[in-house]
């Protein structure tokens, strides 16, 4: 379940934020988020922003991918 | 069939389908397969001819309007018979209070677009309904073209044949998506536009070159996936896609993604499918890229021999799957 | 567009294909029960691409299939009232109830209208004083807090029209049902998006009381990939726990705010699941100060107990026990455009996501 996609914040008014998709841009509600700025990442889920996708871990992840694929290479 | 006509009837998937073949193939004792246009042969001559209403929601959208619709889908259906569109007969059932200013807008939009066309409105009817009895305004425009001889397989698919290649003039669902843009007030950092136009020229300039050219259809509702399955249901054979291949916009893309949507179910306006044979792919190709209505054509897939006539995606990490017939109108979802 | 893309890398998946092929050393059986992972999985044509021995299951993951026919009767009754407007996700709109749908009672006149989030809902409400607007309110602890803050912006702004149906369930107490059925496992693909919000803690029960592996995957395939690749070495080496491959959303506790939301407005409670009967402490009520959005409270409606066509096994499919396949029902007398059981109607659902993406070989 839980059709969710990760969306780019590019604008914010009080609890509400513009994110885009791919440049599709729907409406978010914030009330989930600590301190979400412009440029941050979401997973937008029903009109929500659920959570902040973390850079860090995401860079982690493909580092990793990254070494799998080169130790198939080897 | 249920009592009541649903919406999914008219999304041009299957329940359009099966409405139309169960009820009015079977009444007016139409001979299928149906094709856009009906080849119509008189002694001396062979006509296309064919007619389309238009309903849309919003009456205007970004990049075009009912009105420039009606010309370009009649004008489309035509061209993909291979004729050339010459005559259209455009009927109108206006919602009592309808703003005198867009019935000229719209107007004005259809001139425009016949002129470019080439084509000539030459006849046509009005009609007042009371306020509520339609929405705002419906156009039906009905339209002939002359089919020159040694045509008439692009309609039918006959002459098919496993190796032949899948081709479109570029990127899927903008029109759906300007649409359901202006219809639910979605907006988008950069525009998008309806991809209504006539592929007329664009067209004859393939068949001008192109001898090997086995069929065409347009792109409309239910998308590239239905006219697919339409195609792999007439000839019998199987056909392969590579998803990769599809030109997609990305605001299309992350609607598709956001919402649940298929972009390959999605209607457009100013896309067709052309099927070439005979090595003729990259001529083909060549032609259609010159053209404004065709700088993003790419081969897609193509025709493969398949006893069960499936049409198979080659996804974009290199799985395999059926790429069915929306059932109905694609409904956004949370799950 | 930036977190899709690089995770649907043609390169990268056929190197996790390889990892997971030198890795088998038995047979596997891993089921997912997300119905995002379900439809991820078929989309991108998984199955063909996995080695023999590795086999997926699907379970009761799908928040619409797991719904019972009650829960649509109901939103049917509601409909047919002509103060009221259901406001409801598009994913219920096809699921059958036990004589109608909200899709066929839509078309015979009833105010029925789709949104994408809850304050659509609660917009339509401020815009329709003289109705009363009611929300159906779908989905497991992804969504439901999204729910809980909408009912918390109605009680705000004095909303009076406004209220809920809720189906919301939770997935730990289905999970264990699931294992205590007997079906057999040897892991979960746990799903991404609950844990997004709930945190990875709650599934540890699984590997802690039941020995099995358990990996929480994202839902791109080079994620769900790398969540088998995963499981099967939790498998061979015998060391069964909860692992997060979905790190860059999903962390040990999770999202507290979101949390904070869904369990101020919401308790959990027993619900009835379809195929699995009632589960104890699966479902979410509004809590008393709430109740006065709860529509059941305010108009309570009487419908019939489920009928579902006999043939239909949805239940079995939803606990794994059978494939689509095995209905006789399947691609014959149901298809999607005329399901007969919730599995065919959400296109997350097995049936659906097998019929649109099977592949005959």
């Amino acid at each position: 379940m839980c059709l969710s996609i990760p969306a780019k914040i590019v604008s914010i008014d009080g609890t509400m934020a513009e994110v885009s998709a791919g440049g599709a841009v729907f409406k978010a509600g914030l009330h989930m988020i600590e301190n979400a700025e412009v440029g941050d990442y979401i997973l937008l889920h029903a009109g929500f922003a659920i959570q902040k996708i973390s850079e860090k871990e995401a860079a982690e992840t493909i580092k990793l991918f990254e070494e799998i694929n080169n130790s198939l290479n080897e | 069939m249920n009592d009541f006509i649903s919406l999914n009837q008219g999304s041009g998937g299957k329940l359009t389908h099966e409405l139309i073949t169960n009820l009015f193939v079977k009444k007016f004792g139409m001979s299928e397969p149906l094709t856009d246009s009906a080849i119509l042969k008189e002694s001396g001559y062979t006509l296309s001819f064919t007619t389309d209403s238009y309903v849309v929601n919003p009456i205007f959208f970004p990049g075009a309007d009912i009105g420039k619709l009606a010309i370009c889908g009649t004008v489309n259906d035509l061209a993909v018979s291979g004729a050339v569109p010459r005559f259209i007969a455009a009927s109108f059932i206006i919602e009592e209070g309808f703003p005198v200013s867009d019935l000229i807008k719209v107007t004005e939009s259809m001139a425009e677009e016949a002129l470019k066309a080439g084509v000539k409105v030459v006849t046509g009817d009005t009609k007042v309904v009371e306020k509520g009895k339609c929405d705002k305004l419906f156009i039906t425009t009905s339209g002939i073209g002359i089919l020159k001889y040694g045509l008439e397989h692009i309609s039918t698919a006959s002459t098919i044949k496993p190796g032949d290649k899948l081709i479109i003039n570029g990127s899927l669902g903008n029109h759906a998506l300007a649409v359901l843009g202006a219809r639910n007030k979605l907006s988008f950092s950069t525009p998008v536009y309806s991809d209504c136009a006539s592929l007329n020229h664009l067209i004859q300039r393939v068949l001008e070159s192109c001898t090997e050219v086995r069929f065409m259809r347009d792109l409309t509702r239910g998308g590239l996936a239905t006219v697919l399955n339409e195609l792999s249901g007439i000839t019998g054979y199987g056909i392969s896609v590579d998803e990769d291949s599809v030109p997609v916009d990305d605001p299309v893309k992350g609607f598709c993604e956001t919402l649940g949507f298929d972009p390959l179910f999605l209607a457009n306006e100013g896309k067709i499918l052309i099927v070439v044979g005979g090595g003729q792919e990259n001529m083909a190709l060549e032609i259609m890229r010159s053209d404004s209505y065709g700088t993003n054509s790419a081969v897609i897939g193509e025709i493969v021999p398949d006893d069960k006539h499936l049409v198979i995606l080659k996804t974009s990490v290199g799985g395999k799957r059926i790429l069915d017939m929306p059932s109905g109108q694609q409904l956004p979802r949370i799950c | 567009m930036k977190y899709i893309d690089e995770y649907r890398n043609k390169a990268l998946v056929m190197s996790l294909i390889n990892n997971i092929t030198k890795s088998v050393s038995r047979n596997y059986t891993f089921m997912e029960v997300c119905g995002g992972h379900t439809a991820a999985i078929h989309r991108f044509g998984i199955p063909a691409l996995l080695p023999a021995g590795v086999k997926l299951i699907s379970g009761p993951g799908c928040p619409v299939c797991v719904t019972g026919t009650a829960f649509i009767d109901k939103a049917i009754a509601y409909s047919r009232m002509e103060e009221v407007i259901i406001t409801t996700f598009g994913d219920m709109i096809r699921v059958p109830g036990s004589l109608s749908s909200l899709e066929k009672e839509k078309a015979s006149g009833a105010d029925i209208r789709i949104v994408l989030s809850g304050p659509e809902a609660l917009g339509i409400a401020e815009k329709n004083p003289e109705k009363k607007v009611v929300f159906l309110g779908i989905g497991f602890e992804t969504t439901a807090p999204g729910t809980a803050v909408t009912i918390k912006l109605a009680q705000r702004s004095d909303i009076y029209n406004f209220f809920l149906l809720s189906a919301h369930k939770v997935m730990p107490p289905a999970m264990q049902a699931i294992i205590k059925e007997g079906v057999n496992l040897d892991g979960f693909i746990c799903p991404g998006h609950v844990a997004t919000i709930t945190g990875s803690d709650i599934f540890n029960f699984i590997p802690e009381k039941f020995k099995l592996a358990c990996v929480i995957s994202g839902f791109e395939p080079s994620d769900i990939l790398q969540s088998i690749l995963m499981l099967i070495l939790q498998v061979n080496m015998n060391a069964p726990k909860v692992e997060i491959q979905y790190n860059r959303a999903v962390t040990k506790h999770g999202n507290i705010l979101a949390q904070n939301h869904l369990y101020q407005v919401f308790e959990t409670c027993d619900e009835q699941w379809r195929g699995l009967g009632v589960i104890q402490g699966s479902g979410l009520k509004l809590r008393k100060e709430y109740e006065r959005f709860n529509i059941e409270k305010i108009m309570p409606v009487n419908v019939n107990l489920n009928s579902e066509d006999v043939l239909c096994i949805c239940s079995d499919i939803l606990r794994g026990f059978k494939t689509p396949d095995d209905c006789t029902l399947f691609a014959k007398k149901c298809v999607p455009e005329n399901p007969a059981g919730a599995c065919m109607v959400s296109t997350e659902g097995a049936c659906n996501s097998w019929y649109k993406y099977r592949i005959n070989e």
